[in-house]
């Protein structure tokens, strides 16, 4: 094996925009992960009658609107970032001009779809 | 399986469209029903129960909890393969996951049953 120099301080290395939209990616699929139990929760909880008029109520607090709101964000993101993967796949925005278009859209329309299920949570 | 769960024999292409077609699945549903309760910002109990009650409804939706626990499985898998590098803790944290996600598939089934 060959001595070469390995940097894998992640401070030191510097991360193009295509580089952060992966990773983000990667991160918030993880965190929906981890979220499926409470999505199973609360639609088990929705399809009963006490559980419906309750989780009503409960998104009606301005405390519980905003985990849910942040618990959305990383469900928009995917989405969003996962919409651009397939175009990807078509060849849609393969350059690496387009790489760094379709990923500054991806935090662009993230961040839109984000605010617009704020407005709508309010 | 016994080798898909320890994680040495994934199949890259068939692993690749899995996500692909999961990911199509769990997007176009999951827009679907935002849409429907946008639409509904009155929803009441009754309704939101009798649309889990129709039978293509109920359809769609095992669709949709079997594309989650495909598509979860395998982007935690690469997740794993990529971070955890001992054999063993990967084995065993494979298990976990599966273990958890037919738990939560059992799960779906069993919430779409008593509606």
């Amino acid at each position: 094996m060959q001595q070469r120099p390995v940097n894998l301080n992640l401070f030191t290395i510097r991360f193009p925009i295509p580089a952060i939209v992966s990773i983000l990616h990667r991160i918030s699929g993880v965190v929906l992960f981890l979220l499926i139990p409470c999505i199973f929760w609360g639609f088990d909880f929705s399809l009963t009658e006490y559980g419906f008029d309750h989780l009503q109520e409960l998104l009606s607090n301005v405390y519980v609107k905003f985990i849910v709101w942040a618990l959305l964000i990383p469900f928009c993101y995917h989405l969003i970032a996962g919409i651009r993967h397939l175009l990807m796949d078509i060849h849609i925005g393969e350059s690496l001009k387009g790489g760094r278009l379709g990923a500054g859209l991806t935090l662009i329309f993230s961040l839109l779809l984000i605010i617009l299920m704020g407005i709508w949570l309010w | 399986m016994v080798k898909s769960v320890l994680g040495v024999h994934h199949q890259g292409l068939r692993d690749w469209a899995f996500q692909r077609i999961s990911a199509i699945i769990l997007a176009l549903y999951s827009i679907g029903l935002l849409a429907y309760l946008f639409f509904h910002p009155d929803l009441s109990y009754l309704e939101w129960r009798y649309l889990f009650s129709l039978t293509w409804m109920k359809i769609i939706t095992i669709f949709f909890i079997l594309s989650l626990m495909f598509h979860a499985w395998i982007g935690v898998w690469t997740v794993f393969t990529d971070y955890v590098k001992p054999y063993i803790i990967r084995s065993i944290l494979n298990i976990i996951v599966l273990l958890s996600l037919g738990a939560c598939f059992i799960w779906g089934i069993l919430i779409l049953w008593s509606v």
